[in-house]
C-alpha cells in the first residue's frame, strides 16, 4: 500500500522486510536516517542483530564476517564512510561474499561537502561490487530485495546507490514492499560454502602468483556475466509487483525515434524525463536513457540502444587526470559495437549543484552540432 | 565460480623440515627436562613437555630458538649434512 | 503542480512543516513531495524547505525556484530573499502581528496570522510550524483541515498532538488577507 514516507524510512523498512541476520552501521550524512531507522527497528525487535560499530571499516568487516557464516547482511554509508571501507570492499568481493549496502551518494572531500554527487560509489567501481543506481525512492525500495537476491545467488556483493538528500530526505509516496511479498521473492540465503566450526575452512587465504590471476579473471568474468542475473531478478520482481525499470540494466524514455539523448544516473533522470516531454511538446526528437547498472557496465547493450543517435552523457563524477567515467566506457563500447554515434561528455551536479529541468534542456540543445563536446554545466 | 578458500591441515601437509640448514643436537645426559625448548619451539616439534625432547624433523626448520633458550645449554645447532 | 516554499530559522520546524504538508496531502490520494534544503544546521540560521503537490506522480527532484506559495514562519527574515521567484499570482502566508502591507513582502495575495501568539497560548512555546499549516490550508485550499490534523496526530504523541491540533485549528480560523 502506498504511503507518504521519507525515503530513508522506506528503505529501512524494506531492509527489515528482507529479514536480515546482521545489520552493522556507522552514521554518516546523508545515510544517517537509514541507519537510525534500522537501529530503531532493532530496538523494537524487528531485526535479529544490529551492531552499532565504531567506524565504517568495522561495519564492512562485520558484514564480511556475517556473510561468511551464511548470514544475510546489510549496511548503509556515504562518501568518506565508503572511502574508509575501500580495502575491505575488495575483500568482500574477492571472498565471494554477499552483503548488500545502500550508498546514499555524496561528494568526497576536500573541500568538505555533504551534498549529493556520485563520486563516492563511482570511485569504488573496480572493487568488484555490483552497483545499481536508483531514480526514485520507489525504485530504491524495489532494488533492495533484488540486490539481496542477486548478491546471494551469484556470490557478488551489491551496492544500491541513491542520491543523498534528493532521495534519502525526500518525503513522497512509496509502496514499501511488505514481508509477505518479499518472502515470495527472496529465498533463504544458503551459500555454497560458509564458516562452520564442524567443517572448518579458511577464506581469503593467500594465493600464489600461479593462482591469484585465475581468481581475478574468474571474478572479472562473473561480474560481466552478472547482467543476465540482474535482468532476471528485475523481471521476477516486475512480475510480482508490476513495477519495472527498463530491462533492469537501463531504461529508455521516448528513445526509439529520438535523435538526441540525455544519458545519466539517479534522481536527475526524473528531471530529464520532464525535460524530454517539454521538448517533445515543441516537436523536438529527444529522449532520455537512465543507466541503472553502472557495474556491470552494459556497454554492448547501451551501444546498441544509442546507435545512430547523438548522446549527452551527464555525470556527477569525474576521474581526475582523465575524463568522466561513463563517457569513457560508453565511448569504448561504441567504438567496439556501434561506431555511428556522437557522444558528448557533460559533468555537473557535483557537491549538490542543482541540475534542474532547464539544465537538461540546455544540454540537449547543445549536442545538436556535428562535433562532440566536453563541458561542465 | 572459483572460491578462494582452503581446507584446514595445510600446515600438516606442508613439511617444512627441508628448509633446515642447521639442526638441533641434544646432549641427553645434560637435559633437566625443564620443558623450556618445548614451550619456545615455534613449530611445536620438540616432543612432550617434561620429557627429554624428541625432535620431529619433518617440521623442524632449524631456527635454533631451542638452543638459544635452553638453560643448561644441552642443545647445540650443528650443520645439516 | 503547486510548489510551496517554507522559510524559517533553524529550530522552528520548517522541515517538519513541509513533511507534514506532504503527508496530509497524501491522504487525499494526491501526490506530494517534501524535502529540505540542507545548509548550516544551526539554530537560528535561515532555512528553507520545499513541498510539491500534484494530481499525477511527481518525478522531478530539484529545489523550488518559482513557488506558487511561500510560507513565512519568521517575518524577521529578509523579505527579498523570501519573495525571490514567487510567481506573479503567488500567495504569501506570513506569521506576523503586522498588517500585510507592513511585512515588506510583495505577493499578489498576502495572508497573515499571529501564529506565534497562538502557539504560545496552546503549546506554551513559540513553535509555529504545525500551526502555520492551518493558515496555509485556509489561504490556499491545497489541503483540508482534517487531513492536517490527521497528519499531526500521526506524528506526535497524544498530549502534544492535542495541543498542536488546537493551534492548527485556531490558525485556520484566524488567518486573514
Amino acid at each position: 500500500m502506498k504511503k507518504t514516507i521519507e525515503g530513508s524510512e522506506a528503505m529501512a523498512e524494506t531492509v527489515q522486510n528482507c529479514n536480515p541476520d546482521v545489520v552493522a552501521c556507522f552514521p554518516i550524512t546523508p545515510s544517517t536516517h537509514i541507519a537510525e531507522d534500522l537501529d530503531h527497528i532493532y530496538s523494537n525487535g524487528g531485526i535479529r542483530d544490529f551492531i552499532p560499530v565504531e567506524s565504517e571499516l568495522s561495519a564492512i568487516s562485520a558484514l564480511i564476517g556475517a556473510s561468511a557464516t551464511g548470514g544475510r547482511s546489510f549496511s548503509t554509508t556515504s562518501s568518506q564512510g565508503l572511502a574508509l571501507m575501500h580495502e575491505a570492499l575488495f575483500n568482500a568481493a574477492g571472498m565471494r561474499l554477499s552483503p548488500v549496502m545502500v550508498v546514499a551518494n555524496r561528494a568526497l572531500s576536500a573541500p568538505l561537502n555533504i551534498w549529493n554527487d556520485h563520486q563516492d560509489s563511482v570511485s569504488e567501481r573496480d572493487s568488484g561490487w555490483l552497483q545499481l543506481f536508483c531514480e526514485t525512492n520507489q525504485e530504491a525500495c524495489d532494488a533492495i530485495p533484488q540486490a539481496f537476491k542477486i548478491a546471494e545467488s551469484i556470490a557478488i556483493p551489491v551496492m544500491v546507490c541513491v542520491d543523498g538528500f534528493y532521495l534519502t530526505h525526500a518525503v513522497e509516496q512509496v509502496d514499501v514492499p511488505d514481508k509477505e511479498l518479499i518472502a515470495k521473492y527472496l529465498p533463504k540465503f544458503s551459500p555454497k560454502v560458509k564458516l562452520d566450526s564442524q567443517n572448518p575452512i579458511t577464506m581469503g587465504a593467500y594465493a600464489f602468483p600461479s593462482d591469484y590471476q585465475d581468481f581475478r579473471k574468474d571474478l572479472f568474468d562473473d561480474l560481466n556475466n552478472s547482467k543476465a542475473d540482474i535482468m532476471r531478478a528485475h523481471d521476477e520482481w516486475a512480475k510480482l509487483t508490476g513495477r519495472k525499470y527498463g530491462n533492469g540494466l537501463f531504461e529508455g524514455y521516448r528513445l526509439e525515434d529520438a535523435e538526441f539523448v540525455f544519458l545519466g544516473m539517479g534522481s536527475v533522470m526524473g528531471n530529464a524525463k520532464e525535460a524530454v516531454d517539454r521538448m517533445r511538446a515543441k516537436g523536438e526528437k529527444v529522449g532520455a536513457l537512465k543507466l541503472r547498472s553502472f557495474r556491470p557496465f552494459p556497454g554492448e547493450e547501451l551501444a546498441k540502444a544509442i546507435a545512430g543517435k547523438k548522446v549527452a552523457v551527464f555525470e556527477k563524477a569525474i576521474s581526475l587526470g582523465g575524463d568522466a567515467p561513463i563517457y569513457t566506457e560508453l565511448t569504448t563500447a561504441a567504438l567496439e559495437f556501434h561506431p555511428n554515434v556522437v557522444i558528448s561528455s557533460f559533468i555537473g551536479g557535483l557537491g549538490g549543484k542543482d541540475v534542474t529541468v532547464e539544465v537538461v534542456v540546455q544540454v540537449l540543445q547543445k549536442i545538436k552540432g556535428q562535433e562532440p563536446l566536453k563541458e561542465w554545466v | 565460480m572459483k572460491l578462494p578458500i582452503s581446507k584446514p591441515g595445510t600446515s600438516v601437509e606442508n613439511k617444512t623440515g627441508d628448509w633446515r640448514t642447521f639442526k638441533p643436537d641434544i646432549e641427553v645426559a645434560k637435559c633437566i627436562k625443564c620443558g623450556t625448548c618445548q614451550r619456545f619451539c615455534p613449530e611445536g616439534c620438540m616432543g612432550d613437555e617434561g620429557k627429554v625432547p624428541i625432535v620431529n624433523f619433518d617440521y623442524c626448520k632449524g631456527c635454533g630458538i631451542c638452543a638459544n633458550e635452553c638453560p643448561v645449554k644441552c642443545i647445540k645447532m650443528i650443520p645439516e649434512k | 503542480m503547486k510548489e510551496i516554499r517554507f522559510h524559517g530559522r533553524g529550530g522552528q520546524g520548517a522541515v517538519t512543516a513541509a513533511e507534514l504538508l506532504a503527508v496530509s496531502v497524501g491522504y487525499s490520494g494526491k501526490f506530494s513531495q517534501a524535502f529540505p534544503f540542507f545548509g548550516v544546521e544551526r539554530r537560528g540560521a535561515p532555512v528553507m524547505s520545499f513541498c510539491r503537490i500534484d494530481e499525477k506522480p511527481i518525478r522531478i527532484h530539484q529545489q523550488v525556484y518559482e513557488p506558487d506559495v511561500i510560507v513565512v514562519l519568521d517575518s524577521t527574515l529578509d523579505p527579498n530573499m523570501m519573495g525571490k521567484g514567487l510567481k506573479a499570482d503567488g500567495i504569501a502566508v506570513i506569521n506576523t502581528k503586522l498588517p500585510a502591507a507592513q511585512t515588506g513582502i510583495s505577493a499578489s495575495k498576502i495572508y497573515t496570522v499571529d501564529a506565534t501568539g497562538i502557539a504560545l497560548r496552546n503549546l506554551g512555546r513559540p513553535i509555529i510550524n504545525t500551526a502555520m499549516l492551518g493558515a496555509l490550508g485556509k489561504a490556499t485550499g491545497l489541503v483540508g483541515l482534517e487531513d492536517i490534523i490527521k497528519a499531526v496526530r500521526e506524528r506526535f504523541p497524544q498530549m502534544l498532538a492535542d495541543k498542536n491540533a488546537r493551534a492548527v485549528e485556531e490558525c485556520y480560523n484566524e488567518v486573514k488577507s
